[in-house]
């Protein structure tokens, strides 16, 4: 095996320097001169026509520089079904809704015209369940949006999800055993402890400058141009500028109200405008991870083989669409694509009601699907009389397998991660004693490679080498704490031979960085760092001509380590890597040592039946819990937890680690603890008083194995690792209570009283 | 009515003239312009804004200045040595992978510090129990609490 100098290496992040002395500089801590604190008026009420919006006493307090309202802004339209506005107009659909905005010279004016704005509704039935909202005679969420064939007015969206591969009748009946149940999933929220925000400021040409968190910086650039048209400033620019963001995992995928809002405010003022979310805004005014009501059957021979999945769902989508309508295209990937099934259905619905929307978290969907499946396949195993271990072994995807949905399976590490799990959990012993101890797992597939969302799964990188031999390398790719800055200077630095410390990543600044898609579906390591490699590859082929020119050697037998260019064959012939560039740059007909690629991983789009190879790789990974059961108190304590992932390749062990380490531990929230509880349509735990995350005295010891594959389009072997740690913690952690006190909790989160009630029930029968 | 507070911040004395209402973290924020204590919350539940008094860890967003008077107050910019030396505690922050998106991590290094200084040889559990009011949502605080291990072995 290769010997490397910079992959492999638990090398500390780029900016953890900055951010453990305070000297990091988040978006709450920027301030531009002049400028305005915006402050957002929401709705009072899930559901009203609004009759009056008073704005006359806010636009006479003193401080006061601007106040909007739905009335007079231009239509602005955006969102993934182009349904949100930035201010609403006529009516509002949830509590969230937008309805005027301020802004003042400093934050407590700001907020106090806020409350001086007085609003007049009437109030409209309002519709909270999305299988009433399908109902015929439902409230109507949004009057104009028609749907199904007749083109009738409707809350159902227009996007069908549908993915039918086999014949899962034919399944069904083939089966010898069945399993069929309802699981419901409820709304989960980012927390990132950093709050959303943004500056947003124009320039005397009306091109806009905004600062903001985002995780999708060219397309939220694009959005943000859109915006500028609707405002009637067709051709203006658009400059994105990223503070380090205080955590992400999928909350800043997309653009927000309060985005815009900060847009037409600094417009309307000709100043810069900051908005901030207080702790209760990033709680109810920010987008969870969504509700969904999961009906699945699975079907197995008496072997335990699998012979089909059928798998319905409905989906809360809220008031408005965000890309967590689009979840049911990374749900399809678990139910057609997690262990060998050849007969598969999935279809799903989303469907408007009074609630929040929801939008992309950590996962986009695959928690929900796999939380379902993997609690079912422990239910199908022990109807088989089989031990879910060996279930799960026999069903095992394998390398070289083709998926129902036309996924191509290439390295695949999950019996290794199934095996390991087992081992470590001494499995054999501890399953099956009902004596309030027990032990669950449960695995997962994700995309390892990217996945082709858009046309395009693509992420440039420019890299420039300075005179004194210092690497510029400038990424598309956006850096939110997983340690994308970190890993992408590793990967140019072990394809160049040069030292980590020579390497400087800059990823924060539309106007200098390439175009990328975004940190979405755990692709940063993959598509940027073979863009990143690529481009290193070019560099490292200039910098070797120009030293061949002043060596006096050809090109194939020099090398670089150390800061120096020598020859392989010739010790006497090696440069300063510094003095070959100054040479380069110091000569008649110099040149500049500077190369750029764009990377797009040969992934394919979903065709119009949902399949494709979606990812050039896939991601596996097998968690293992032993947990024990208070039977008089319902609380679950994880005595033991392993996460077992396939990564390709760790390019750096510690920063993989912290992924997986962080992800089980959402992932635990998710299954014990954790709800964004809304009550017709209110967040009632707007709060970490009320809405608890584990606290570090809560963790268990997470041990993270590592099951390296080598993947053979991973730069250096690596596949994605952002998603996956949470992707099995619900189900492994359900199965284990199972295994413990023979209860099966099928909504989460699993509290204990509903531990409680379980228990009840089943004593009573 | 500004009032006048005088105490030591970060070994420095200074004294200056407040609104009475504002918090501690109000002022070192943005009066003072010390960035590097956070606001999480606002509400004391996230530990972001923890700053020691007199060497305690305190939420610094519930701490009203006027309490200060006559106190010695160190926020996360007084760790860090003249010569830009890391603190022990920081540096193990570093080299244990302690810090992704760091929001939480000032907060942290100092309720760490606060135990440290007490309790030079700290329990795993008295680790945890220190930080249990300083929320973390992206390292599950695995690599936190043995980072602060590493420190205390130091």
């Amino acid at each position: 095996m290769t010997e490397f100098i910079n992959v492999g290496k638990r090398i500390p992040k780029s900016d953890a320097q900055e951010k453990v002395t305070g000297k990091a500089i988040y978006i709450q801590d920027l301030k531009i001169p002049g400028m305005l604190w915006g402050k957002i008026l929401y709705s009072h009420h899930p559901h009203a026509r609004i009759l009056n919006i008073d704005t006359s006493e806010a636009e006479k307090l003193p401080g006061v520089k601007a106040v909007l309202t739905g009335y007079n802004i231009p239509t602005i339209k955006f969102g993934f079904y182009k349904d949100n506005t930035p201010l609403k107009s006529n009516k509002v659909c949830s509590y969230r809704d937008e309805v005027a905005a301020v802004a003042a010279i400093d934050p407590d004016i700001a907020e106090e015209a806020i409350n001086l704005i007085k609003v007049e509704y009437e109030l409209l039935p309002p519709v909270f369940d999305p299988e009433e909202a399908m109902k015929e005679g439902a409230p109507l969420i949004h009057e104009d949006h028609l749907g199904g064939k007749e083109k009738k007015p409707t809350n159902i969206l227009n996007i069908p999800w549908k993915l039918v591969a086999g014949d899962v009748e034919e399944g069904r009946k083939n089966s010898d055993y069945v399993a069929e149940n309802r699981f419901k999933v409820t709304w989960v929220t980012h927390c990132c402890m950093g709050t959303s925000g943004c500056i947003a400021q124009f320039d005397p040409r009306d091109n806009l400058t905004i600062y903001s968190n985002t995780q999708i910086p060219s397309l939220a650039q694009r959005d943000f141009t859109e915006a500028l048209s609707a405002m009637g400033l067709q051709g203006k620019k658009v400059r994105l500028i990223k503070a380090t963001i205080g955590g992400a995992f999928g909350s800043k995928l997309d653009t927000y109200p309060y985005e815009y809002i900060a847009i037409l405010l600094a417009h309307r003022t000709r100043k810069p405008v900051k908005i901030i979310f207080s702790r209760e805004e990033e709680f109810f005014a920010t987008s969870p991870r969504q509700a969904a009501i999961i009906d699945i059957a699975q079907g197995c021979k008496k072997d335990g083989t699998l012979t089909f999945r059928d798998v319905r769902m409905v989906l809360d989508n809220g008031a408005y669409t965000s890309w967590g309508a689009t979840t049911p295209s990374v749900m399809m990937m678990p139910i057609s694509s997690l262990y060998k099934v050849p007969h598969v259905r999935y279809v799903a619905k989303c469907v408007y009601t009074n609630n929040t929307y929801s939008q992309a978290f950590r996962g986009y969907g695959n928690p929900q699907a796999t939380f379902a499946i993997e609690s079912q396949i422990d239910s199908l195993a022990e109807m088989a009389g089989i031990d879910p271990l060996d279930f799960r072994l026999r069903n095992a995807n394998t390398p070289g397998e083709v998926t129902p949905q036309r996924f191509k399976v290439g390295t695949c590490g999950l019996r290794e991660c199934i095996d390991a799990v087992a081992q470590r959990l001494d499995w054999r012993q501890n399953r099956g004693k009902r004596d309030g101890r027990g032990v669950g797992m449960a695995s997962l597939i994700h995309v390892g490679g990217g996945a082709r969302v858009y046309k395009s799964d693509g992420c440039g990188t420019i890299i420039k080498v300075d005179d004194f031999g210092t690497v510029n390398v400038i990424t598309g790719a956006t850096d939110m704490g997983q340690g994308a800055d970190t890993v992408i200077a590793q990967i140019v630095a072990e394809e160049l031979g040069v030292r980590i410390q020579d390497v400087v990543v800059t990823h924060t600044d539309t106007d200098i960085c390439p175009w990328d898609v975004g940190a979405h579906a755990s692709r940063t390591t993959f598509v940027a760092g073979n863009s990143a490699k690529m481009a290193a590859k070019k560099v490292k082929e200039q910098l070797l001509e120009v030293a061949s020119r002043s060596l006096g050697e050809v090109p194939e037998n020099l090398e670089i380590r150390d800061r120096m260019v020598f020859s392989k064959i010739d010790p006497e012939k090696k440069s300063p890597l510094g003095k070959v560039l100054r040479a380069a740059h110091y000569t008649t007909g110099g040149k500049m040592v500077m190369a750029e690629y764009f990377y797009d991983p040969p992934n394919e789009n979903l065709d119009k039946e949902f399949k494709g190879n979606l990812s050039v790789t896939y991601a596996y990974g097998t968690h293992g819990v032993e947990v024990e059961v208070d039977k008089t108190t319902g609380q679950v304590n994880i005595l033991k937890y392993i996460a077992a992932h396939d990564v390709g390749r760790a390019v750096n062990p510690m920063l993989l680690e912290g992924q997986v380490y962080g992800g089980a531990a959402m992932g635990i929230g998710y299954a014990l603890m954790e709800q964004l509880v809304l009550n017709n349509g209110k967040v009632i735990n707007p709060d970490f008083r009320d809405y608890k995350i584990l606290t570090a005295s809560d963790i268990p010891t997470i041990e993270a194995i590592t099951i390296e594959t080598d993947d053979p389009f991973g730069p250096f072997g690596a596949k994605g690792i952002g998603e996956p740690g949470l992707v099995p913690t619900a189900p492994a952690i359900a199965n284990a209570i199972y295994d413990a006190i023979g209860v099966r909790i099928k909504d989460l989160p699993i509290t204990p009283e509903k531990i409680l009630a379980a228990l009840k029930g089943k004593d009573s029968k | 009515m500004k009032q006048t507070v005088q105490f030591k911040l970060n070994g420095e004395s200074i004294q200056i003239e407040v609104e009475p209402h504002l918090s501690l973290l109000q002022v070192i924020r943005e009066k003072l312009e010390l960035t590097g204590t956070k606001e999480g919350c606002g509400m004391g539940e996230c530990g972001a804004c923890t700053v020691l008094v007199d060497g305690k860890a305190i939420n610094s967003c519930l701490f009203p200045i006027l309490e200060v008077e006559g106190k010695s107050v160190t926020t996360i910019e007084g760790l860090i040595e003249a010569d830009g030396t890391l603190h022990p505690l920081q540096r193990s922050f570093v080299e244990n992978g302690a810090v992704q998106c760091g929001f939480c991590t000032p907060g942290m290094v100092l309720s760490a510090k606060a135990l440290l200084d007490q309790h030079p040889k700290p329990t795993e559990k008295q680790i945890r129990l220190a930080i249990s009011g300083n929320l973390c949502r992206c390292t599950g605080y695995i690599q936190i609490i043995r980072a602060i291990q590493a420190a205390s072995e130091q």
